[in-house]
């Protein structure tokens, strides 16, 4: 052992015992407790996960588009759910509905929350690993065990879920009412009460890790913003997830033993069922109890993400990094409070209606300032247009359009016109989406010298930015004429009403470019693989970023840090900061890493 | 039409991807070759960020343009023109604030983006600017709040003494719709679905023994409302959730199984005014040209007269895209005549006695 590790030992002995350990192929790749390798693993499983996701979009907009046309890829993926190459109507709700689950929870939870918070909290905090290693490694195979039983359901032979994404009840538990409601439905469930699980006991960890495992001189209001949307985004799961996880064990019971928790009166394929006295609005509650804030569940990463990739390649300060702060805070507490303007036509008071407009219109306060900060940030700057900061820019832009038609769809009177048509799919796609989409491509883009040790190729970084971009919008900014025409979503077909026939137009726009949005992700995937592999080896510090997972060595090591863990002087944003000569702090670099203690003439700042 | 735009679809991306080559190419070079942005990098994606603002504002003009005309036209009922003035309220402040925001996000990527030498400023925050973009949202948002929670609780107050509302249930099942009109006494006999039975034709589940039931009028295909007076509708569904939506009245109310939900509205253009309205024209007579295209190309498509109608815009199964009913808006004699001609629950039990 050399000499600093035997120092490092004797100053942190409590974390610095992986040295010691053999490790083999099992325990390095493959039940790793090591938080990078676990949110490699995360990246990877929810990459692939979006790939099926996407696919899984492509096939129905070409349904949309050209509805009732044979297609040879619908015969060979779909196989007997597509006779003669013409979509099946249950296989077209099925892949409505395994579409997103797939992206709100495999993809954009996991994928995204799951990947950032493993590998940026012990770094960017200053910490060996996670509180629980083990936990960790336990959160990710549960993962993997429910993505995997999503896969499977996938092969049901009556269908997988098909009830929507929500899965109300009575559609959900009743087979006689739809044939995803059987098998596919039960594995459903079981493989989103698995996934609750992992989602759990990550968020408890990252919740610990950042309260406890703190570095020397990192308090609270010195934290990277990535790390607060990391770590509140846990508060919001650890508080809602375990609601979703008792809908659906009341779901399971109302299918399995005969409960009636949610359902009542009913008269189907010829015969009244037992059920009594419960009610499809009381689960619509606590699926929305969870389903709301599982928004900013998905969104504040992504949001985290662009803050610290605006300001570093802005070569500024985040503009009002309190506010930032202050922000996140008011959003995750009043996320959970307005799950209702999911249901203003759901049958429940209207009163209750008029409480979850207020609380709605609310939170769109937080999120204008947000927008505005970023704005800020990017002004007076000297933009470095990385791909990551091409993402992040992307990300403020979708995120204020799609937000902005939040403000028509909270409004209790005006979500009555427009609720379940296309235009909540233009809306939610745009601002969770793509944004979250964004902030997820934005992150693998910054962070991939870190996780990888390579750097990724910057021209296919930038035509798979600006094809995506294009596209994105191309796609979902005429669905909202769509939807203001009052086309519902969810229809196999339009050409039942005719008075639809003029948009079929539409239909082919948004499907041209969406498939061609789905064939510029090969950019990034050619690009993501052969970059592991062939990348330029990344230097230490690639971007001159100032949060401390840069001062770590490029060759990954158990513990992070070789010697001691650095302490920390400052936050995180001293980009450009000058001297009141006119130089920078330090002279000729334009960033002052947090480990960096003050120097001579320098003024703290409080930010 | 079609293939215009997919025209213009394609140009656009072989724009991009033009523009990546070129750079590409660029880079390939040099001979010192990194992966982080230079300056080069910097100005292209500067200018292709302008560029990016200019395709935003024409992919809204062009849309507005191309499908501002098919979005839903003249309401049909009492609210619906108070509706539409808040929608297009909100639409307006949303143009401005997406218009404005839009502008400075991609003018400031383009404006600074990153040359050797410059200097960022360093500027971490001002209370002054933080409270005015705290405060103008404030301000405005209360004022879209106050005035939808206004039509909101105007809309949702339901009064069944106030005026002479007409009661008709609306009764959704997989995956047609039906009407229970209250009848002479204007109340509707109890039902159960437990008390359906099919070959006695009592499809509803309406209970016979129910005196109020006996004058009740079921129909199976449409729905007749008279012009100028005030509708409340009962909602119920037998099997799975459903939700009736009538675009042209911006009514829309889940039906739940278990429990009666409701809504209410005033129908103000009758079908035959609508068919005569000019928007609507228009949109019939375009629909009614693709269709006769589409019939030449060997489709199997008649010609399209308007008619109101009812959607299911709850997803309830396979055929849940083909729920729907017609539904006729009729002066109070017309409605009257169509109603003497229908059988009364009591004459329908009678008969299959």
């Amino acid at each position: 052992m050399s000499a600093t590790a035997a120092h490092a030992h004797a100053e942190d002995h409590a974390h610095d015992h992986g040295h010691h350990h053999k490790e083999t192929f099992v325990t390095k790749y493959i039940f790793s407790q090591d938080h990078k390798m676990i949110s490699k693993q995360y990246l990877i499983t929810g990459l692939i996960m979006g790939v099926i996701g996407i696919a899984m979009s492509l096939l129905f907009r070409m349904q949309l588009a050209w509805p009732g046309e044979s297609f040879k890829v619908f015969e060979l993926l779909l196989g007997d759910w597509a006779p003669d190459g013409v979509m099946d109507p249950n296989i077209y709700l099925a892949l409505v509905t395994i579409h997103g689950t797939i992206m709100v929870f495999f993809v954009l939870t996991a994928g995204l929350s799951g990947t950032f918070s493993n590998l940026l909290i012990p770094l960017q905090i200053g910490a060996r690993d996670m509180a629980s290693g083990f936990l960790n490694m336990v959160s990710y195979w549960l993962f993997f065990l429910s993505s995997v039983i999503m896969v499977i359901s996938l092969f049901v032979e009556a269908g997988p879920a098909a009830a929507g994404w929500t899965i109300y009840p009575p559609l959900s538990a009743l087979p006689q009412a739809q044939g995803g409601s059987g098998m596919g439905m039960t594995l459903w469930l079981v493989s989103m009460a698995i996934f609750i699980a992992s989602s759990l006991l990550g968020s408890l960890n990252y919740i610990v890790t950042v309260l406890n495992l703190r570095t020397k001189g990192m308090t609270m209001t010195r934290l990277p913003l990535t790390i607060w949307a990391f770590f509140i985004t846990a508060v919001i799961g650890v508080v809602s997830f375990p609601v979703l996880l008792s809908a659906a064990l009341l779901l399971i019971m109302d299918r399995s033993f005969g409960t009636s928790f949610f359902l009542s009166d009913i008269f189907i394929q010829g015969e009244a069922l037992h059920y009594q006295g419960g009610s499809p609005v009381l689960f619509e509650h606590l699926f929305w109890f969870l389903g709301h804030p599982e928004v900013y569940i998905v969104l504040l990463p992504a949001l985290g993400i662009t803050s610290e990739i605006i300001a570093t390649n802005s070569r500024k300060p985040i503009f009002g990094y309190r506010a930032m702060v202050a922000s996140i805070l008011a959003i995750a507490f009043l996320s959970t409070i307005v799950w209702g303007h999911h249901m203003f036509v759901s049958g429940m008071n209207p009163f209750l209606g008029s409480v979850f407009t207020f609380t709605t219109l609310l939170i769109a306060i937080p999120s204008a300032v947000k927008a505005f900060n970023y704005i800020t940030t990017l002004w007076k700057g000297n933009l470095q247009m990385n791909p990551a900061m091409l993402f992040s820019i992307g990300l403020v832009s979708t995120f204020i359009t799609g937000g902005l038609t939040g403000i028509i769809l909270g409004d209790s009177a005006l979500d009555i016109n427009v609720h379940d048509t296309y235009f909540v799919v233009a809306h939610f796609h745009l601002v969770m989406g793509i944004s979250a989409l964004y902030g997820l491509f934005a992150g693998v883009y910054h962070w991939f010298p870190k996780m990888f040790g390579r750097m990724m190729n910057k021209n296919l970084g930038y035509a798979h930015f600006w094809i995506t971009a294009i596209c994105a919008y191309g796609v979902f900014f005429p669905m909202h004429f769509v939807g203001m025409a009052g086309v519902p979503r969810r229809y196999y077909t339009n050409t039942a009403f005719p008075m639809f026939d003029d948009l079929t137009d539409v239909q082919v726009v948004m499907t041209v470019f969406a498939i061609i949005a789905g064939f510029a992700q090969l950019f990034f995937v050619y690009n993501f693989v052969r970059s592991i592999f062939y990348g330029q080896k990344a230097p230490q510090n690639p971007w001159g970023s100032n949060t401390m997972e840069w001062t770590t060595p490029v060759e990954h090591i158990h513990g992070n840090w070789p010697g001691e863990i650095p302490h920390v002087h400052r936050w995180a944003y001293d980009y450009s900061k000058t001297r009141e000569d006119g130089e920078y702090v330090i002279p000729g670099q334009d960033f002052v890493p947090q480990t960096v203690p003050l120097q001579d003439k320098e003024e703290e700042l409080n930010h | 039409m079609t293939a215009f735009l997919t025209i213009i679809v394609l140009v656009l991306v072989a724009i991009a991807i033009w523009q990546m080559t070129k750079i590409f190419e660029l880079s390939q070079v040099k001979s010192e070759k990194s992966e982080v942005a230079n300056d080069k990098d910097n100005k292209l994606n500067g200018y292709l960020m302008f560029g990016f603002l200019v395709f935003i504002y024409l992919l809204t003009i062009i849309s507005f343009w191309k499908w501002g005309d098919k979005i839903l036209g003249t309401p049909a009922s009492e609210h619906g023109s108070e509706y539409d003035n808040l929608m297009y309220i909100s639409m307006a402040l949303i143009f401005f604030v997406q218009i404005i925001t839009q502008a400075l996000l991609h003018y400031f990527a383009f404006k600074y983006h990153g040359k050797k030498g410059q200097k960022a400023l360093f500027y971490a925050d001002n209370d002054k600017l933080e409270f005015i973009w705290t405060i103008i949202p404030v301000i405005t948002l209360a004022g879209l709040i106050l005035y939808g929670l206004y039509t909101w609780t105007n809309l949702m107050d339901i009064d069944e003494e106030e005026g002479d509302p007409i009661i008709i249930e609306l009764y959704a099942q997989q995956f047609n719709w039906k009407a229970r009109y209250a009848g002479a006494d204007n109340v509707l006999g109890d039902a159960n679905v437990r008390l359906i039975e099919i070959d006695k034709n009592n499809v509803l589940g309406i209970d016979e023994t129910d005196p109020y039931a006996k004058d009740d009028v079921v129909s199976q295909t449409e729905l007749h409302l008279p012009v100028g007076r005030k509708v409340i509708f009962k909602m119920r569904s037998q099997d799975v959730l459903h939700s009736a939506y009538m675009p042209h009245f911006r009514a829309q109310m889940n039906c739940v199984p278990g429990m009666i939900t409701q809504f209410s509205f005033t129908p103000t253009v009758t079908t035959e005014e609508m068919r005569a309205d000019q928007g609507m024209q228009s949109k019939v007579q375009n629909i009614n040209q693709l269709r006769a295209e589409r019939r030449a190309n060997g489709e199997d498509v008649d010609s399209w007269e308007f008619d109101y109608v009812l959607l299911c815009n709850k997803i309830c199964g396979s055929s849940h895209y083909n729920m729907q009913m017609k539904i006729v808006v009729e002066e109070e004699e017309e409605f009257n005549a169509w109603m003497e001609a229908q059988q009364t629950f009591g004459e329908q039990m009678a008969s299959a006695q």
